[in-house]
């Protein structure tokens, strides 16, 4: 047998350079490619970069079926900035806000381009009447839609099966939720952030399909945001402090969701052990500073949170309770208000992951800037049918 | 190897019929597409978007100039002339049906450094359109104008 | 004729901290002022359900659950498939499940597939089924059981339509219920 090479040992380090997202929010008014424009320039600037400097472009953008497009990627290119240059779209579900920074990665990593400009880009809003028309198409035709689902269900039957394994209350949980939407109030990108939200807001909202509530739910959204990756010495001469993508990691679970354990995601786990290995992370819960897990539901932030080795199964509910995750705590989760708190177009969801996560470890993050002085970050998202999951460790040498 | 066995019965294999359920969807003219459509509706007029630097005029106008990225703040009225850069004279229509007469379809510039702009051209016999051939919109009466592209009828040679 | 910038540099100190967006969410009424497009989808699909599930709906006629057992891991797949995904080699055999299993995880749900609300919870879940590996089975209501009662765990059997009103479809069964009842 041929021995494997070390493939996971990149050519040239990769350092994120500048930052840039949209309002989250229903945005009728913008067309998804001035979304995508705003978002790429504002990053541009960030970085003292023009579109000269750029290399090549990543988009990232979920379902044509949303926009009502075909080849979204195509048509969102010259607001991408990708317009005479090599590009390519990327689309993982959920997974793509994190997942295009990787392909950005090693776009960089592997010496083909210098600097790169991942943009990812969602409007939710041109679907009528409501983006569930297009959700229902993930569901199996034959076995599942004569069911005739709904979205949550998938979830409300993940939480079910999460807390009955571990034993985690449902008032630990929404807290998860509490914690995030003030957390958005901080964010001027915010659609949901809320300072005065109570737990008893959470655990007396409208039941949708129990365990599941209103408050559970992340909102669905229109936006996009933006990131400029570049090599090492491009980086320096930028910035005194960039930012570099130390480890990536990626993996899918079988598509027969049916079949899974849904207790543990262990394809989060898998693409975390591929992240922390390339960072040289043994102890994640002694290296890693502050988090940025895939939080469009409460109960996902927990189930991630255990996933990537930050807590044991079941105990990043005891950790929530306990105000560990708060901003000021000892593992800050999801200081930007996540997903919950700032919004949820899907893709774009890059903002408040990888970016907010840029933000945090150069310290620029303004009133959201944790306490602690966090050096190394890991920010997850995770998508397709609750099967996919990418996982991306950032530091500040 | 049951995989490639052939199906015994030709109704074996089952399939369902459906729709996507989306009922609808909008799509929005966008923050340059909106004033295009508000100066087409309410004054007749063209407008484009210059980039300075690249010397370049988007017809529709764009928000960015997507050469440098630089943000368009300067809209300008292009006027309702222009030439043909390109056409195509069209039998037959979506389902394939034959048209008659024929329609023609026209690339328009209105200058120089202007990208150009698709529309249906009108009293313009097949035979007599040509590259380079001058054009003028025809616009609907300002009642009847709705802020659409077919707020323009035609183009039509002068 | 200009209009406001909708970019800021960040290196600007007259900025706060990034990001520093400009859109908002218009009102309803300035919503109402866009220039848009109405276009309705006409998209019509056949899906086809394959050989395995083909099988898997015509045992459903029967009043059976089929699996296909892979040698390979010894796996029983429900749903069936023609090829195992973990050994990446065609399955072997036709095996029927006695069709009995527990809940592997429910929700009750107060909201439709168009998210209307429902008055009457839909209880809904998965069914790890016997004679299949663990975890392993497919979704369906729950029937004949309160939601009070209803639990992870729960022994349950499926509930058949007259044999004359079975097509070959999932909803040939019409809800799993606590075994015994």
């Amino acid at each position: 047998m041929i021995p494997k090479s070390d493939l996971r040992k990149p050519r040239r380090d990769v350092a994120v350079v500048g930052a840039g997202m949209t309002v989250f929010a229903r945005r009728l008014q913008e067309t998804g490619k001035e979304m995508a424009w705003e978002a790429a320039k504002q990053a541009l600037d960030q970085a003292g970069l023009t579109l000269d400097d750029v290399d090549a472009v990543i988009v990232g953008t979920a379902p044509d079926a949303f926009d009502g497009v075909h080849k979204k990627g195509e048509w969102l290119l010259d607001g991408a900035g990708g317009s005479g240059k090599p590009f390519m779209r990327v689309f993982t579900g959920g997974g793509t806000a994190v997942m295009t920074p990787i392909v950005g990665w090693w776009h960089v990593a592997s010496g083909l381009f210098d600097t790169v400009l991942v943009v990812n880009e969602e409007k939710m809003s041109s679907v009528r009447p409501h983006a569930q028309s297009a959700f229902a198409h993930i569901w199996d035709p034959i076995l599942d839609r004569p069911l005739k689902p709904n979205l949550v269900w998938i979830f409300a039957m993940e939480m079910q099966r999460y807390m009955w394994t571990y034993n985690v209350r449902y008032e630990d949980i929404a807290l998860v939720a509490v914690k995030n939407k003030r957390n958005a109030v901080g964010h001027p990108c915010a659609q949901l952030a809320d300072p005065d939200i109570t737990l008893e807001d959470v655990l007396n909202s409208e039941p949708l399909a129990l365990p599941v509530r209103r408050l559970d739910i992340s909102p669905p959204s229109d936006g996009a945001a933006a990131v400029v990756l570049t090599r090492e010495e491009i980086a320096y001469e930028l910035t005194d402090a960039p930012v570099f993508i130390e480890g990536v990691g990626w993996c899918i679970d079988t598509t027969m969701w049916t079949n899974r354990d849904l207790a543990f995601p262990k394809f989060v786990a898998r693409a975390a052990k591929m992240a922390y290995d390339m960072a040289g992370i043994k102890d994640p819960r002694k290296e890693i500073d502050i988090a940025e897990p895939y939080d469009p539901f409460d109960y996902k932030e927990l189930q991630h949170l255990e996933a990537l080795g930050l807590a044991e199964p079941g105990e990043a509910a005891i950790l929530t309770r306990e105000g560990k995750t708060q901003r000021d705590g000892e593992l800050p989760v999801c200081p930007s208000g996540g997903l919950l708190g700032v919004g949820n177009p899907i893709a774009a969801t890059l903002g408040i992951k990888i970016g907010e996560l840029y933000w945090q470890l150069s310290r620029q993050a303004g009133p959201r800037q944790v306490k602690k002085d966090a050096r190394t970050g890991v920010a997850q998202a995770w998508g397709d049918l609750m099967q996919f999951s990418s996982v991306v460790v950032m530091r500040r040498r | 190897m049951a995989f490639f066995e052939p199906m015994q019965k030709a109704t074996e294999p089952r399939h369902w019929l459906g729709d996507m359920e989306a009922d609808h969807y909008f799509y929005g003219a966008g923050v340059m597409g909106q004033r295009f459509f508000e100066a087409l509706r309410d004054e007749g007029k063209l407008l484009g978007s210059r980039c300075e630097r690249c010397d370049w005029t988007y017809v529709p106008p764009r928000l960015y100039c997507e050469r440098c990225f630089a943000e368009l703040k300067e809209l300008r009225d292009v006027g309702l002339r222009g030439r043909v850069k390109a056409f195509t004279v069209v039998y037959v229509n979506k389902q394939g049906e034959p048209l008659d007469p024929p329609e023609v379809f026209a690339l328009i510039e209105f200058g120089p450094n202007i990208t150009p702009f698709l529309h249906k051209l009108g009293d313009a016999p097949p035979e007599r359109v040509h590259v380079g051939m001058v054009v003028e919109a025809v616009l609907k009466p300002p009642a009847e104008r709705e802020g659409k592209i077919t707020d323009i009828r035609y183009f039509r040679p002068i | 004729m200009a209009h406001e910038p909708r970019t800021q540099t960040h290196n600007d100190e007259r900025f706060g901290p990034p990001p520093n967006p400009q859109g908002r969410r218009l009102s309803a009424q300035e919503e109402a002022q866009l220039p848009h497009i109405i276009a309705k989808p006409r998209a019509r699909y056949a899906w086809a359900a394959g050989i395995a599930i083909s099988a898997f709906l015509e045992g459903l006629k029967r009043g059976k659950i089929l699996g296909r057992k892979c040698v390979g891991c010894g796996r029983v797949l429900v749903p069936p498939r023609m090829f195992c995904e973990r050994c990446f080699r065609p399955t072997d055999e036709w095996v029927e499940l006695p069709g009995t299993g527990v809940v592997e995880t429910f929700s009750v749900s107060y909201i439709d597939t168009d998210a209307n609300r429902v008055e009457e919870p839909i209880l809904v879940g998965t069914i790890a089924l016997d004679g299949a590996p663990p975890h392993c089975g497919f979704m369906h209501y729950f029937g004949e059981v309160s939601p009070e009662e209803l639990h992870i765990g729960m022994p349950v059997e499926p509930v058949w339509k007259p044999e004359g009103e079975r097509v070959g479809s999932i909803l040939d069964i019409r809800y799993f219920r606590p075994r015994g009842r």
